[in-house]
């Protein structure tokens, strides 16, 4: 693991990250935007699905983050793995993910809670998205990165 | 209608997220994911203004689900904060953590506090 990335979204310490924006300017800009309007109306779509009562546990923004967190080290263990097309983190990674997931209203439905006297559940929502949405990172990296490792062992 | 808002939002705020995230890295060559973080109290300050004015439920879909939703981000927090503590900045990675939930709360308060006072 020599790669710099700390960033998903752009790390200016990776090369091809720096140059991707002067080199293709409305390709990158363009797919992060169509990335993003699909990732948003996902996101829209379960939180309509699932709607948040006052004072309640917001189950659909919760879901939303961690599988976003789960399929961002997906992505980034294959890229590190397979060669892409270089817009493929452009567009899955900053604009589909990026835009599924959100922080607003992870904070926003916090602060609301709290404001609603609901500090336990506004507790237990700040603390659980923090750890499952860590887990769910680790877990994407490892599964993916040791099912990539596998099939490269078969084929050699 | 509601879905071409959303979409809209979400077609400025993904790409203002990149941007932005690059122009701050660009000021700031420290391992600390600063362009993230910034993106992160903005929209939430924004939301939490947002959510407390009494707003047309057109420009909630506009601005808070699609621009909001879209210019902030769970997934590239978490996946830093993964980085950080594998790479061995183990303290930098929690203080990560911290400062977005910590800001990010205070920042969804502030806005609050802010249009409420305002509107009042």
């Amino acid at each position: 693991m020599s790669d710099p990335r700390v960033d998903p979204d752009v790390d200016l310490r990776v090369p091809a990250d720096r140059a991707e924006l002067s080199a293709h300017p409305a390709a990158v800009l363009g797919v992060i935007a169509a990335g993003g309007v699909f990732g948003a109306l996902a996101r829209a779509g379960a939180q309509s699905a699932v709607p948040h009562q006052a004072g309640g546990f917001p189950w659909a923004t919760f879901a939303v983050n961690v599988t976003g967190c789960l399929l961002i080290g997906v992505l980034t263990a294959a890229l590190a793995a397979r060669p892409a097309h270089p817009l493929t983190r452009p567009f899955l990674g900053v604009g589909v993910l990026g835009g599924f997931t959100t922080f607003s209203a992870y904070a926003v439905d916090a602060q609301r809670l709290l404001a609603d006297g609901a500090a336990v559940t506004a507790g237990g929502y700040l603390t659980a998205t923090v750890l499952a949405a860590l887990a769910a990172v680790a877990a994407g990296d490892a599964v993916t990165a040791r099912a990539l490792a596998a099939r490269d062992g078969r084929r050699r | 209608m509601t879905v071409l808002l959303i979409a809209l939002g979400a077609a400025i705020g993904a790409p203002l997220r990149y941007l932005t995230d690059r122009a701050v890295q660009s000021r700031h060559a420290a391992p600390f994911p600063w362009g993230t973080l910034t993106v992160n109290v903005a929209g939430s300050l924004l939301l939490g203004g947002l959510l407390a004015a009494p707003v047309d439920p057109r420009v909630t879909a506009l601005v808070g689900t699609g621009f909001c939703g879209a210019l902030t981000t769970w997934s590239t927090l978490g996946y830093e904060t993964l980085r950080l503590a594998r790479t061995g900045e183990r303290r930098v990675a929690y203080a990560n953590m911290a400062l977005s939930v910590v800001a990010g709360l205070g920042a969804a308060f502030l806005g609050y506090v802010l249009v409420t006072a305002l509107a009042g």
